[in-house]
């Protein structure tokens, strides 16, 4: 198992770097310009000057390599300087966003956890919901219960978030006034007020993005239930006189688990995708929204590092996959 | 074994149904056969005669739906495993009835290890600890000669042969030590040399255990071997029943004979040219009302047509004691 998962970690690196290299190279295709925002009467020889002290002049692959230098070596020392109040970066050049002319890992980590307590959470509820209903659907197949299951999850899964959102903001936010109908980024738990304040908010992203999951996994769940419950093991665990709950909660929910387990763990990157579209409607300060604003005033350096981001949580989720894999399923484990 | 015996098992007029799109398929019609304790019964006839269903519906693994046990008693230590409620029968299924399936590979859960697989049986009906469990479960491996038991108990399904595996399936139907076998074609899916073995360990494992089996198969030459009495199916009933010496000497049944014209001859040369027996099985769609053979038989009357022919017994012993067939045409009225 250990050297399972090495081997798939160091499979993991020219992965990264070569979809690295790809982002960067397609970003820098973008017109954009780090004085997009400089007044034109700064006379050109300043320009140039802001430019250089930018690296911004240098030919594209001496800017990647830079990149490179900076994301993998400098700013992990700036945060273990963070971290520990030691000083190993020593002023190195950290990745600076265009626009904003600062640190882009300083905004990411104002950003990241917005997204991840929505995300997170509703990804977890989501799956929470969509488990037992795969596997009770899958086991009273075509009964009333199966059938509801099944329209709710064509229609979570074919109504986009963002119609589901408005949706549910004319509902409870405007109409009912139950909750809040933008989402206060700078609101801190600090007393039970606070926190009551922190669920009203978080609730309708929450509803929708764990509709949206819930939708697909359980669907998912059931298939991958339903092809098991057909197996001969079954039928043998059944003839040992196992009792109903042993056979389908221990036999069929272990085997069914693994095709499930990949797909809980593949989709939690596409979900950053999904909450870009709701951290808008809900004006979640959010790295989505981030990604946004980033796109919109070609701010390169932040879209490069943020789209890396979203690649590397999709290949950590790829091995954890697989990793989660391994420990379900014997007959890989011991390949 | 003594005749007088009264029986382990006892069914009686079983009948089972599946409800499909297409209409109800009545794939066992008034099946009866007993078992004594300690005798081993072969159920033969061709695929999809019936004999894997029967079985199923005895102790009820057929999933319902489509399957419908519709009538019948299946008698078990004087109760009526019938008219079980659900967690009844559960303390029947591997307690007091073992159940061997035909295909090794896929009958064993491949994500637990064997040892679990085979605790959890001995777990549930015995009441063993998880030591005492372990602990059993080792002397099983061993009784169905697995070298190296204990250590054996930590691997899983696909680190053992598919012969090893049917060796790990016969010891979870044992681990209770029940009243029945049932061995649901358990050599079909191996080579011959595995297929020797397995047949050697069951007839070993019954003299050391004296446990009554129904051993089902379609290799006639596999009953010669171990049976003592032999039942043959045919469109979902049974057609023809007597004591092995007895079913081979004088087969009574067209479907018989012509079966035990397929099996290669045990002694002297080899059969020039086996034969195969012309037609297809019957489609089993309503109450059987000619003989579901008659499409196929050399020996077909009028009579077949218009009634499904009852086993009658042909030597003075009751239906199901000594030999039995349900046949209107009979060899002494051919040669008449
Ligand atoms: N799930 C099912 N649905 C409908 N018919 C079935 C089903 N399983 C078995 N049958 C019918 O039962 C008949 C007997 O099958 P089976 O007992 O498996 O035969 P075998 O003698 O080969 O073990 C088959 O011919 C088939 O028509
Ligand atoms: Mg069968």
């Amino acid at each position: 198992m250990l050297t399972f998962t090495l081997r798939r970690l160091l499979t993991a690196i020219p992965t990264l770097l070569l979809i690295s290299l790809v982002i960067f190279l397609l970003v820098d295709l973008a017109p954009g310009s780090p004085l997009s925002d400089v007044p034109l009467t700064v006379p050109p020889e300043v320009r140039q000057k802001m430019l250089e002290a930018m690296g911004a002049d240098q030919p594209v692959l001496v800017r990647y390599l830079l990149w490179l230098k900076q994301f993998f070596w400098i700013e992990p020392l700036y945060g273990i300087d963070a971290l520990f109040g030691t000083d190993f970066a020593q002023g190195a050049q950290r990745i600076i966003s265009w626009q904003s002319k600062m640190p882009v890992m300083d905004t990411i980590g104002e950003r990241l956890p917005q997204t991840l307590t929505v995300v997170g959470t509703a990804y977890l509820i989501g799956v929470l919901i969509a488990l037992p209903i795969g596997i009770y659907s899958a086991y009273r197949q075509y009964s009333w219960f199966d059938q509801a299951g099944t329209f709710f999850a064509m229609a979570g899964f074919s109504v986009p978030t963002f119609f589901t959102g408005n949706i549910l903001i004319l509902i409870f936010a405007v109409n009912l006034g139950w909750f809040p109908t933008i989402y206060d980024t700078n609101l801190e738990v600090v007393d039970w007020a606070s926190f009551k304040q922190m669920l009203a908010q978080m609730a309708l992203p929450v509803m929708v993005l764990a509709l949206f999951n819930a939708a697909e996994i359980s669907r998912y769940t059931r298939s991958s239930v339903l092809e098991n419950l057909g197996q001969d093991y079954v039928r043998t665990a059944r003839a040992k006189g196992m009792g109903e709950g042993k056979v389908v909660l221990k036999h069929v929910l272990r085997n069914s688990l693994i095709p499930v387990v990949t797909v809980i763990a593949l989709g939690l990157p596409t979900v950053f995708g999904g909450a870009i579209v709701t951290e808008q409607i809900f004006k979640i300060n959010g790295i989505g929204a981030m990604l946004i604003g980033a796109i919109n005033v070609s701010d390169l350096p932040t879209v490069q590092t943020v789209t890396f981001i979203f690649a590397v949580l999709i290949v950590m989720f790829n091995l954890i996959a697989d990793i989660l894999y391994g420990i379900l399923d014997p007959r890989i484990r011991y390949d | 074994m003594p005749d007088g015996a009264s029986p382990v098992l006892d069914v009686r007029g079983l009948k089972t149904v599946f409800k499909t799109r297409g209409g109800e398929i009545h794939a066992v019609n008034s099946v009866s056969f007993h078992l004594r304790p300690g005798e081993l019964l072969g159920v033969v006839g061709e695929s999809g005669s019936g004999k894997s269903v029967t079985m199923m519906s005895l102790i009820g693994l057929l999933p319902s739906p489509p399957a419908e046990v519709r009538g019948g008693e299946v008698l078990l230590g004087g109760r009526d495993l019938l008219k079980l409620a659900p967690r009844d029968l559960q303390a029947v299924r591997g307690a007091k009835v073992g159940f061997v399936f035909q295909d090794p590979m896929t009958s064993l859960n491949p994500v637990f290890t064997v040892g679990n697989q085979i605790m959890e049986p001995l777990m549930k009906h015995m009441g063993m600890t998880k030591a005492q469990a372990t602990n059993r479960a080792a002397e099983l491996l061993d009784l169905v000669g697995i070298p190296d038991a204990r250590k054996r108990l930590k691997s899983y399904p696909h680190q053992f042969s598919g012969g090893m595996r049917q060796r790990v399936m016969i010891a979870i139907a044992l681990a209770c030590d029940p009243d029945v076998l049932i061995a649901d074609e358990p050599t079909t899916a191996l080579d011959v040399t595995i297929q020797a073995q397995i047949i050697e360990l069951v007839k070993d494992l019954r003299q050391k255990l004296g446990m009554a089996i129904v051993w089902i198969t379609h290799d006639l030459g596999v009953i010669a071997g171990i049976a003592d009495r032999v039942m043959v199916m045919y469109g979902g009933q049974v057609v023809e029943q007597a004591p092995v010496k007895e079913l081979f000497a004088n087969p009574r049944h067209p479907y018989t004979r012509a079966l035990l014209k397929t099996v290669p001859a045990l002694t002297g040369a080899r059969a020039a040219r086996l034969e195969v027996i012309q037609g297809q099985p019957p489609i089993l769609q309503g109450e059987p009302v000619a003989c579901p053979f008659r499409a196929r038989c050399a020996h077909a009357l009028p009579r077949c047509e218009a009634e499904n022919p009852a086993r009658r017994a042909i030597d003075g012993l009751p239906v199901g004691h000594g030999h039995d067939v349900a046949c209107h045409w009979s060899p002494e009225a051919a040669h008449a």
